[in-house]
């Protein structure tokens, strides 16, 4: 008796879950498009992917892993670590290091106006054209350094953003505990 | 002229960890001089082994993980702990009881989670838990009241019995007998009525004979933790009343079985534990509202292990199983913001 | 009059006022140089009108407001623009940023002014253009342009209340106590004023009850002009009072919606100080050039509370004080609880400056060991904005900042109360403010990085489509030399070409 109440249990149960799945079903792949707007859009290659939308298609398929972006740093591993359900882990190191944020600056004196970097650049943040001065639009740089290795003069260089008042931060607190004195 | 430049507030902090915990131990005084007036002095070799254990293993700790000691040991938050976790063991337990409990207090409830402030679960409480298992016969031997023992217990007697030198087990029986909470309990499983028990000479007008003034005396300290501000009502009420409303439920249904809602506020720990166990900052829920629910939930789960548990005193694991609960308490109780609905 | 309370607040703050509030008002000498830095207010910085070498005369704008949310500033005496440069500016960053500098030539010549004694006459939008043109802003710290919060004529709710703000909380500062003991009869006029811009119902002035001597003045005042929708009352002393949302709980039990600015709810809330100096632009026509400060600490010879030029060094004000004394330790602008220290006196006092405490040793401390925070929750019954600062606490130190958004964060006025009351002795403050400017960077590089996508996929899209032209050009190339012979083109081209040649022999 109790055997045909538990086929009948499980049997609902089954049909409920069925139903929910095709009920509640997402349509398209918004994975892909949550993991995409954590990363920096820094679109520099250096996680072996041609920009960041690909990276982020790899991640959603498995073929990725999410500690490969040196500008996205620890805290955007924590965030895709935290997106995905799992275990954060430290950036891998062949790829490249993190660091502050760095724009280009071409030296005018330099540039010969080949066009080279404005091709290479992945956000048309040069401005320019042939035989005619070349400069980079400092607000629109990644800092993704592709232009730097097509320039044949070595003209271009990447220095820090100048820090503004309006971006100014606040230190964050030493919040370690008072170690003993050794 | 050139300055150094440091950030606002510039004022000087108004209170310590060091003083809050001074007048926890303050206001713990009455309760402690009410207890070795009527039960004797054995609390106090309970309070000296609690205390020295508790700052020499703090050292030990603080030294392993690399802390300086003078901020860490100054803050007294060790030796209320110990002085607590002391009140709670009983009064003739032999040295090793007080001694391992601090340990397990100390180390494992308190630094192996992480230090002050990290850790889930009250210290104390843990290691008396622990205890409770792991030695039930030594746990459960209590001291009777002065007033009931045939002569008084000479000095050397404490010594001994807490020194565990095995002394006549005459003695032992003679001054010893299970707490009323206890009493109360057997008998009644037994299918005795409250009258009947009650008749018993360990009790009181109010609850246990002895018990009843060193619970009101604990509430005295409650309240000048409260006064100090030391402390807010939330929790004390809280755990009182949900104390007090389950087993006045129940004492409604069948007073003849049930003892009445002032025996369980006055017995065992509900006093102590209102005041200054479920009060422990680090452990309790944070939010005002959050607060009251959790007392409330331990008063209503002390009544039940009380009532229905496998062992006679329900403060320590009730304080403990709602530890559990405090992330979600904290989760779904913010303080109203201002300017939001 | 009936009072309300706010959530938590510190009773018990030590309010260190016997230093100054006995002192009257002196003023202050012109010092040799005035300094203005051009974003002394909140909004868009000012943009120079005078160039190196130009002379200018008191009250005269030397530089003018870009946009809306800026205002004007004027030069505070005549000499001739030395510098227009970046100079040392009085915020916590320690920044310079792009200044006026004034030698002043002692003469103190003045620019025309234009009273209007018979206000009035003049309609609000009036009043409201004098009180913009005067470069009159938040004289109680925020320095907000006070034309826009007075143009209240498009708003949708109509202004029921006008608060003066003369409660003020913060230890060591006296001056607005002083400014309405001794100038009382301006200020009254000021309010009228304001009820005449505001159409305003009713007018409360609140003083705290640590002053019951100001109180009396005011109140003979208030009784001599007999204006009944003018009225005082007294607060009880209880930091922060004086902040603008728990000012208006304490007299009116509303609160202000998060997000949302008083005028929302019908209530406008002014200083004191900004109301002398609408009074003096209105009726005297004379523009935001000097305020009252509180020098005080035990790190100067002499307390005084001066009426000063603003775009006066500070070092300049130390000298009227006697000078340092040898246990000068910081110097803040502000009071202890939410003003900032300063790394020299050679930056200016700027419109906000209400107090510049040089505090010594004892006075202050610099330093504090962090312990563990033990949950106890007194943070949480200290924030008058019932916050729950603990929680914030963890959020902010393990950068989870938008957890910390989620409780509240914006809605800290940064008051300090929850530090001072914290036993661990935990800078909660300072994770707060940490928080609120890496969210700030947070979101603008979130921006950057919006924008960035988007140059990416546009870009992507224009070489796709520059590719696909080209495939589809020689692809209908391709096509074309298909459909006809090869010979048939060769022939055809061979006839041109003789026909070509043929016609140039004939001519030739």
């Amino acid at each position: 008796m109790s055997f045909f109440i538990l086929i009948i249990l499980f049997a609902a149960l089954g049909i409920l879950l069925g139903y929910a799945a095709i009920r509640f079903k997402v349509e398209g792949d918004p994975l892909v498009d949550k993991i995409d707007a954590l990363l920096p859009q820094t679109q520099c290659g250096q996680c072996n992917f041609p920009g960041c939308r690909p990276y982020a298609q790899a991640i959603a398929d498995g073929e990725a892993d999410i500690n490969q972006c040196p500008p996205g740093g620890e805290a955007g591993i924590a965030a895709l670590a935290d997106l995905l359900g799992v275990e954060p882990k430290p950036l891998n190191e062949d790829n490249g290091v993190e660091k502050a944020t760095l724009v280009a600056v071409i030296d005018e004196n330099t540039c010969i106006g080949c066009k080279l970097c404005i091709q290479a650049c992945p956000v048309d943040a040069i401005l320019g054209a042939p035989k005619h001065m070349h400069t980079v639009i400092e607000a629109e740089c990644t800092g993704c350094e592709l232009c730097i290795p097509p320039c044949p003069v070595e003209c271009i260089t990447m220095e820090p953003v100048t820090k503004t008042l309006a971006l100014w931060e606040w230190e964050k607190p030493d919040t370690s505990q008072a170690k003993a004195k050794s | 002229m050139q300055f150094l430049t440091s950030n606002a507030p510039f004022i000087a902090p108004q209170n310590s960890v060091q003083k809050m915990m001074l007048w926890v131990l303050i206001a713990l005084m009455p309760g402690i001089i009410t207890m070795v007036w009527q039960f004797g002095y054995g609390v106090l070799a309970n309070i000296i082994i609690c205390v020295s254990t508790a700052l020499i293993a703090e050292t030990i700790m603080l030294r392993l993980r690399g802390r300086a000691l003078g901020p860490a040991l100054s803050d007294l938050s060790a030796v209320v702990t110990a002085v607590l976790l002391a009140l709670a063991l009983p009064t003739l337990a032999p040295w090793w009881i007080p001694f391992i409990g601090t340990f397990i207090a100390i180390v494992i409830a308190k630094h192996l989670y992480g230090g002050l402030g990290y850790n889930p679960f009250n210290p104390a409480m843990v290691a008396f838990a622990i205890l409770m298992v792991s030695f039930p016969k030594s746990m459960t031997v209590w001291v009777l009241p002065h007033s009931l023992l045939p002569t008084g217990i000479s000095f050397s007697d404490i010594v001994a019995i807490v020194l565990d030198q095995q002394p006549k087990q005459t003695l032992i029986d003679a001054i010893t007998a299970a707490t009323p909470l206890d009493e109360m309990k057997t008998q009644l499983g037994l299918n005795q009525t409250v009258e009947e028990i009650r008749a018993s000479s360990i009790f009181a007008s109010l609850s246990g004979r002895g018990w009843q003034w060193v619970s009101i005396a604990f509430l005295l300290g409650g309240l000048i933790l409260l006064f100090k501000r030391i402390i807010s009502w939330h929790i004390p009420v809280g755990l009182l009343a949900g104390l007090f409303t389950i087993s006045f439920a129940f004492y409604l249904l069948e007073p003849s079985v049930t003892p009445s809602p002032l025996f369980h506020l006055l017995s065992g720990g509900a006093m102590l534990g209102a005041f200054f166990i479920a009060t422990d900052p680090v452990t309790a829920a944070t939010t005002p509202k959050g607060r009251f629910i959790y007392g409330v939930l331990i008063g209503l789960l002390t009544y039940i292990i009380r009532t229905w548990g496998g062992y006679p005193e329900g403060i320590a694991f009730a304080v403990i199983l709602i530890n559990m609960a405090v992330p979600l308490i904290d989760y779904y109780t913010p303080p109203r913001t201002y300017g939001h609905k | 009059m009936k009072l309300w309370s706010f959530h938590g607040g510190l009773p018990s703050l030590a309010e260190h006022k016997n230093e100054s509030v006995n002192l009257p008002i002196e003023t202050a000498p012109i010092p040799k140089t005035l300094i203005y830095p051009l974003g002394q207010h909140i909004g868009n910085a000012a943009k120079p009108l005078v160039q190196v070498g130009d002379k200018v005369l008191r009250g005269q704008k030397i530089a003018a407001a870009q946009g809306v949310v800026s205002a004007p500033i004027h030069a505070a005496s005549s000499g001739t623009v030395s510098k227009i440069a970046d100079h040392l500016i009085p915020h916590p960053s320690g920044f310079s940023a792009p200044s006026i500098t004034i030698k002043t030539d002692g003469l103190d010549a003045e620019t025309d002014y234009t009273p209007h004694a018979d206000f009035q006459q003049l309609t609000a939008p009036q009043l409201v253009d004098i009180v913009r043109e005067a470069g009159i802003v938040g004289l109680g710290g925020a320095a907000f342009p006070t034309a826009i919060k007075l143009n209240t004529q498009s708003k949708a709710v109509d202004i029921d209340t006008l608060i003066l703000n003369g409660a003020e909380c913060e230890p060591y500062i006296s001056c607005d106590d002083r400014l309405l003991k001794e100038r009382t009869s301006r200020i009254i006029e000021g309010i009228e004023i304001l009820l005449h811009m505001l159409g305003a119902k009713r007018a409360i002035l609140a003083v705290e009850d640590n002053s019951p001597d100001t109180f009396s003045s005011i109140q003979e005042a208030i009784n001599s002009n007999n204006n009944l929708a003018i009225n005082a009352t007294q607060i009880p002393t209880i930091y922060p009072t004086g902040g603008e949302k728990q000012l208006i709980q304490t007299l009116t039990g509303k609160e202000v919606p998060s997000g949302k600015i008083p005028t929302d709810i019908g209530i406008v809330s002014i200083n004191v100080g900004t109301v002398y100096a609408i009074q003096q632009a209105v009726i005297e026509g004379k523009p935001l050039t000097s305020r009252i400060i509180t020098v005080t600490g035990e790190g100067v010879n002499k307390p005084h509370n001066l009426e000063v030029r603003i775009g006066t060094p500070i070092s300049a004000l130390i000298d009227v004080c006697h000078g340092y004394t040898k246990q000068a330790e910081r110097l803040v602008m502000g009071g202890p609880m939410m003003g900032f220290a300063l790394s020299s006196d050679s930056i200016p006092v700027v419109k906000a400056t209400n107090c510049i405490l040089v505090a010594s040793q004892h006075e202050v401390v610099t330093e504090k060991q962090a312990m563990p925070c033990i949950r106890c929750g007194l943070c949480a019954s200290a924030c008058p904005v019932s916050l729950s600062p603990q929680q914030l606490y963890w959020f902010s130190r393990s950068d989870q900042l938008d957890k910390a958004a989620q409780l509240n964060l914006s809605d800290c006025i940064e008051c300090g109360c929850c530090d001072v009351v914290c036993p661990s002795h935990i800078p909660l403050v300072q994770h707060f403010r940490y928080a609120k400017s890496a969210l700030k960077v947070q979101n603008h590089e979130k921006q950057l990085s919006n924008i960035a996508r988007e140059r990416f996929e546009a870009r992507e899209e224009r070489l796709a489509r520059d590719k696909a032209e080209r495939a589809e050009r020689s692809r209908k190339k391709k096509a074309a030399l298909k459909n006809k012979p090869a010979k048939e083109e060769i022939d055809a081209a061979v006839s041109r070409s003789k026909t070509k040649k043929n016609s140039i022999d004939n001519e030739g």
